[in-house]
């Protein structure tokens, strides 16, 4: 078989239903994705696993009300409970002493708890229509047609226009209730808006994947996203991006074997991703910032070893014996940070003693002026005592841009002595 | 006599969640708690599979491992990748839950457990596995197991009363003083996956969850002494499950469910009643 012919079997009408399914799958997980970025931002992502548990009553009400598993009435009866949910967290919050995170676990498991005794009072009745409902505790992706993927879509496109058309306003309110408030932006209706949104998706979406991995699909794209970026729209868009994809990969997984179950693989292939962001990430990764903390400290071991070379050979010898070094130094790793001022030729090492370069020597006073610089600002502009202000400094020194340092001087005219009455070197 | 058992089951429960709670709702750390009742489905798995159930002290340690595990993970992404502190429980949580499914799914028919008794339990059924224990008195495998392991837990509590309390309560306070702040957390941690194990079987993960959050939080509205707190929580863990097995056998629906259902009757009425007489106060002052 040749390969045109190997990848068109794909396309043939026995992976009909994986198509609908894998593509079904991403477009729900997109739609979560994008509308969850906001939960997270407002630091309510377990709301959405309040939702997610909150919506069974409503669907088991909808189902004694009309017998029938029609998926339209269970949308309504899902939203009515999801809304009611987070209505019942806001007002508890607001009217007792009680913390969010009690009031969270508890109307999570009280409305559950309904929604389970709702649905075994359906099964017990013995009513031949009810198979099936339990799908909304775990999910039945495999089960998904043309016709959900229909629903999915729409409600993934009301999703995404109503973020594009909004997203100046749900960026705000997200970031800042109160400056929301006073250029004139109606917080409660906006707020309203996104939860609407976030439960219609979640009622929607829970028929497929399931009230835990429902909680997932809405938290876990946009805390991976975060780590990539610090611009809202980036955010949305790698969120949309990793959730569209984790649906579809988890979708090819799980029908890789038998009886792998499609949520789960999605929450597996979406939480893959977002740890990889986690340790990846550009700037806020956590390599990225073990890598920064390591160059800075890096950075106060050079130019405390530097500072101490040159006030030791301000006071005598030019040349610092090894002894002289290791009795007054204040760095860790000793060492190492001679080896790498040698390499940067900032200083010579002449027999068992060390000599400063014309290139060391500038980068040792400049290390001294920043830090006699902080001393006199301190002293000018927060009236610290004089013998208060080295610590400060001692930090602060290294962080020092050379435009801050401009700004500095000029600020205090250029000064010639430093509050301890030591000269500053220009 | 199944009543019994089960009532007494449902209470044993009741109270290990209660003492537990209390301190999750003072120290704003009860969704942790629901993190940990979802992930320690792996373990549980594991346990199945090595021993058939949940019923040996071992087994169940390991169990309850995975919740510790958790805590940990959550520990580390809010505090080393400094992602913000829901979003850490709600990624972690899902994570172990989706992988304890994909266990359970795979090879779910060896280890002889279902998705759905996981989430809401089979108190119902606890009373088919009984054990003797002195002539013709019987008590149910699990109640037992419950009633060692509650034991053990009470014990710790009494033990650790102190640290648990000043950790809870001025965490900066006791870190001036020395106290290990992390010993005590993962102290606490230890106790509520260990309960977190012990009642899943029975029980379920979401009436778990309902007795962690809602008799602590009831108790909590009615005094600001935690010693009484714990006591009440107790007192109305207990009462809700009573109401609850009675309610649901009258329905004929699921035990845990509808324990849930009392336990948020019994806050709605606590709640108005707090509510209004602050209310009439507020009048009154004004």
């Amino acid at each position: 078989m040749s390969f045109w012919q190997n990848i068109s079997t794909y396309f043939s009408s026995e992976y009909y239903t994986f198509w609908v399914v894998s593509i079904g799958a991403g477009i729900i997980c997109f739609a979560a994705g994008i509308v969850g970025t906001f939960s997270y931002l407002r630091k309510r992502a377990l709301i959405g696993d309040v939702v997610s548990h909150a919506v069974l009553p409503g669907v088991a009400i909808s189902f004694m009300l009309t017998g029938v598993k029609n998926p339209l009435y269970f949308l309504i009866g899902a939203t009515t409970s999801g809304i009611l949910s987070i209505w019942l967290v806001d007002f508890i919050q607001s009217k007792s002493k009680l913390k969010p995170d009690t009031i969270l676990a508890l109307t999570l498991s009280v409305f559950f708890g309904i929604g389970i005794v709702l649905l075994t009072k359906i099964q017990h009745s013995g009513d031949a229509a009810q198979s099936g409902l339990d799908s909304f505790l775990f999910g039945k992706a495999a089960s998904m047609t043309m016709h959900d993927v229909i629903i999915f879509s729409i409600i993934a496109l009301i999703n995404t226009i109503c973020i594009v058309v909004f997203l100046r306003a749900f960026s705000i309110i997200s970031f800042d209730e109160e400056y929301a408030k006073s250029i004139g932006f109606n917080v409660k209706v906006i707020k309203s808006f996104l939860a609407l949104l976030t439960v219609i998706t979640v009622a929607i979406g829970i028929q497929s994947v399931g009230i835990v991995l429902m909680a997932a699909l809405l938290i876990t794209p946009a805390s991976g996203a975060r780590f990539l970026t610090n611009s809202v729209k980036k955010m949305l868009v790698y969120a949309g991006i990793f959730a569209l994809f984790s649906g579809f990969s988890g979708v090819i997984i799980s029908s890789s074997g038998k009886a792998m179950p499609t949520g789960p693989w999605i929450v597996v292939v979406l939480s893959i991703f977002t740890i990889i962001a986690i340790f990846f990430g550009k700037e806020k990764g956590v390599i990225a910032r073990m890598r920064t903390r390591k160059s800075n400290n890096i950075k106060i071991n050079n130019e405390n070893t530097l500072k101490t070379i040159y006030k030791l050979s301000k006071e005598g010898n030019e040349s610092i014996s090894r002894d002289q070094l290791i009795n007054n130094q204040s760095t860790t790793q000793f060492k190492p940070t001679l080896k790498r001022l040698e390499k940067n030729q900032i200083l010579i090492r002449v027999n068992e003693s060390v000599i400063l370069t014309e290139k060391g020597k500038l980068a040792a006073r400049e290390v001294i002026r920043k830090h006699r610089l902080w001393e006199i600002y301190l002293s000018k502009y927060f009236n610290l005592d004089p013998d208060h202000l080295h610590d400060d400094a001692e930090g602060i020194e290294h962080i020092i841009t050379p435009e801050i340092e401009k700004h500095l001087i000029t600020l205090l005219n250029r000064p010639e002595k430093d509050p301890h009455q030591s000269e500053i070197p220009y | 006599m199944n009543d019994f058992y089960i009532i007494l089951t449902a209470c044993l429960v009741a109270i290990n969640c209660a003492i537990m709670g209390s301190f999750l709702v003072m120290r704003k750390m009860v969704m942790i708690g629901d993190a940990i009742s979802h992930a320690v489905l792996p373990g549980i798995f594991f346990a199945y599979i090595f021993s058939g159930s949940t019923s040996s002290l071992p087994i169940l340690a390991g169990a309850a491992s995975s919740g510790i595990l958790a805590t940990i993970i959550i520990e580390w992404l809010t505090h080393k990748a400094k992602l913000q502190s829901d979003a850490s429980i709600g990624i972690s949580y899902t994570l172990l839950f989706a992988i304890g499914i994909i266990l359970i799914s795979k090879f779910g028919a060896n280890a002889d457990i279902d998705q759905q008794c996981v989430l809401y339990g089979e108190l119902e059924y606890v009373p088919l596995w009984l054990e003797p224990i002195i002539g013709n008195f019987y008590l149910p495998k699990q109640t037992i197991i419950l009633l060692i392991v509650s034991v053990v837990v009470l014990l710790a509590v009494i033990w650790g009363y102190k640290g648990l309390f000043i950790t809870t309560f001025d965490e900066n306070y006791s870190l001036s003083i020395g106290i290990g702040v992390g010993f005590w957390h993962y102290f606490l941690m230890s106790g509520v996956s260990l309960t977190t194990v012990v009642s899943f079987e029975s029980v379920g993960a979401i009436l778990v969850i309902a007795f962690l959050s809602g008799p602590p939080a009831i108790a909590y509205l009615l005094t600001g002494n935690f010693r009484k707190m714990l006591v009440l929580s107790c007192a109305f863990g207990i009462l809700c499950s009573i109401i609850g097995y009675y309610l649901a056998k009258s329905l004929d629906v699921s035990v845990a469910g509808s324990i849930s259902v009392v336990i948020g009757g019994v806050f709605a009425i606590v709640f108005t009643a707090t509510t209004l007489q602050k209310s009439k106060i507020d009048v009154i002052s004004n």
